[in-house]
């Protein structure tokens, strides 16, 4: 960040310099151009979210109505659940997924053999390469009441008759958990592995000679050792926590469920596109977005209050 | 670390024992619901409503692929797919390469300015409805080009690329001007080929994306069959096994009526086609992505 440096060389701006860098302007004349439109012009949009807006009178001709929809939100039940279980589900998989990948990654890391660490790493990457929809597809499988779920339990005696796990909300939380920790965990746990790497192997080393056994080794010198990796990603991923509810619930979900199972993102798609209400749609996404970046910002102060490393 | 000498304890034995116990269930929990889709797909339709098929087709058949091969709309949608896949794939690597090379020129005159500006993207965003007004209004929805334009740059490739290009030395550069090559010339002739592995990186990241999308064929073209996509498809059919689930019977009646073809096995044949590039691909690009992810997540 030697931005002081480089801005003071910047200030020159001289015709040849322009000249010059012809080819880098017009790229970035492009591309900004770009952005703007993909990017910043739907934020002019968040004007529906205070207005009652009609696609034919447009967004100039449209009435404003201040924070009624914002107060009609705050006042429906389902929106307070729908910000329930968007938080919940995102807290618990953002748990679970982390915990097991720095499990995968510390095991992985003390198995000998190198082509039966490859092969388990190889196999571990596979699920995060299948789409949602395959996901959600052979998961159903597994869980339906013939599927293999059942069949072991039944077998093991531990239920006398096949579960019907997509009928009551109860398991529908654990379910979305396990997704993501199925997909996820052999993904998620590269930054580990890599981090684990670049610990100082004298380290090991030492403590051998000490006496500390595997478990010792792993508790005293590879965890304090990805300890600022975890930390990292923990707070990149904090921000995306309200993000992390589309795919999954909206697939898994039925009306059986729909209690624990939707999330704001669903809110928004059933209220925007299927009932034309964009304003409400509107009003809901910016709560979430302005959740996010509140959630970002705490995190970057936290971080920098304990001295780690922050995001920006 | 060859240190193996040093004697191995009763602890430790354990310790690879369970550890080892872990990594097997680990692999067969990832690799069975795989496996079981495949078996599935190969068994005859009304025979799997029945369970029981593991890792193994009990009744073995090629109908399912037959029918699933024959499927008017899942050709459509391969078509999309793979269309999408390679036009989307190419031109964001493309501009996320130049623009990467843009902010990564030291003596750029808005390097900062144009970072930030596509850093603030990552955080703040529009959301789905004023996007979908969008696309909307620029005629974009019902069309193919929602699936290629609106994603083309990401500011997060954008930064994985950047962040490589920065670790070329500066001299590469300066001895080509010295040369009298401009900066497009230094851009084709000199960075790309440097950037070759962290090109393939964000190859795969996009195409990979743009095969397992089905949000937007869902929202954008859904009275478009014409540019209906394979993931697409794929959901209908789960769909149309999730409504059936618990009622074996009916799946049964119905797939007699149909010559033996239930939606499970369609789907699971269909599954099997849509994964089979991705599996075949992925073991032999595992470098790439691997420094891909340790250069992007690290520090951004």
């Amino acid at each position: 960040m030697a931005r002081e440096k480089t801005a003071v060389r910047d200030k020159k701006i001289t015709w040849k310099e322009i000249k010059r860098q012809k080819f880098l302007l017009i790229v970035a004349f492009f591309v900004t151009v770009y952005g703007f439109i993909f990017y910043y012009w739907p934020l002019t949009g968040w004007l529906m979210a205070f207005q009652d807006y009609k696609p034919a009178k447009g967004l100039l001709h449209s009435q404003f109505v201040g924070l009624e929809k914002f107060r009609f939100l705050f006042g429906d039940p389902e929106f307070l659940r729908v910000i329930r279980n968007t938080f919940c589900m995102g807290v618990l998989n953002l748990v679970t997924t982390t915990v097991m990948a720095i499990l995968f990654a510390v095991l992985l890391n003390e198995i000998r053999s190198s082509i039966a660490k490859k092969t388990v790493q190889t196999i571990s990457y596979l699920p995060h390469f299948l789409s949602w929809i395959i996901v959600t597809g052979i998961l159903h499988d597994a869980l339906s009441s013939t599927g293999i779920i059942n069949d072991v339990l039944l077998r093991l005696g531990i239920i006398d008759q096949s579960i019907n796990f997509f009928a009551h909300p109860k398991y529908f939380w654990p379910i979305v958990a396990f997704a993501n920790c199925w997909k996820e965990t052999g993904w998620n746990a590269i930054i580990y592995l890599a981090a684990i790497t670049a610990i100082d192997p004298s380290l090991y080393e030492a403590a051998s000679i000490d006496g500390a056994n595997r478990l010792q080794k792993i508790r005293y010198i590879t965890l304090p050792g990805i300890k600022p990796t975890i930390m990292i990603l923990l707070l990149m991923n904090i921000g995306n926590v309200l993000n992390a509810g589309f795919e999954v619930q909206y697939l898994l979900g039925n009306g059986l469920v729909q209690s624990v199972s939707r999330t704001i993102d669903i809110y928004v798609l059933n209220w925007g596109i299927s009932q034309n209400d964009f304003s409400l749609g509107t009003a809901a996404g910016i709560f979430k977005s302005a959740v996010s970046i509140a959630l970002i910002v705490i995190c970057n102060q936290v971080a920098k209050r304990a001295g780690e490393e922050r995001l920006f | 670390m060859k240190k193996n000498k040093v004697k191995t304890t009763v602890g430790s034995k354990i310790f690879t024992v369970l550890n080892s116990l872990f990594m097997i269930s680990f692999v067969l929990i990832t690799l069975y619901p795989v496996l079981n889709t495949v078996a599935i797909s190969f068994n005859d339709g009304i025979d799997a409503v029945r369970g029981g098929i593991y890792l193994w087709p009990r009744k073995f058949v090629l109908k399912n692929y037959q029918t699933v091969l024959a499927m008017e709309n899942l050709i459509i949608g391969a078509r999309i797919t793979i269309a999408r896949t390679v036009i989307g794939t190419l031109s964001s690597v493309a501009v996320n390469a130049l623009l990467a090379y843009v902010v990564s020129r030291k003596r750029f005159l808005f390097k900062s300015q144009l970072s930030l500006f596509w850093v603030i993207t990552m955080y703040v965003n529009g959301g789905l409805i004023p996007v979908f007004l969008l696309y909307r209004n620029l005629h974009l929805t019902g069309t193919f080009w929602v699936y290629v334009v609106p994603g083309m740059v990401s500011a997060w490739n954008m930064l994985v690329l950047r962040t490589y290009m920065l670790g070329l030395p500066d001299s590469l550069e300066e001895s080509a001007q010295l040369d009298g090559a401009g900066y497009m010339t230094i851009f084709l002739r000199i960075i790309s080929p440097l950037c070759k592995p962290v090109y393939a990186t964000i190859v795969l990241f996009v195409a990979v994306g743009q095969w397992n999308s089905w949000f937007d064929a869902m929202l954008y073209n859904r009275m478009k069959t014409e540019y209906t996509t394979l993931q697409y498809e794929l959901m209908k059919l789960l769909s149309s096994v999730m409504q059936q689930s618990g009622s074996a019977a009916a799946a049964s009646e119905r797939g007699s009526a149909a010559a033996a073809i239930t939606p499970l096995s369609i789907r699971s044949a269909a599954t099997v086609v849509t994964m089979l590039p991705i599996i075949c691909l992925y073991p032999f690009l595992q470098r790439y992505f691997v420094t891909g992810l340790t250069i992007g997540g690290v520090k951004e």
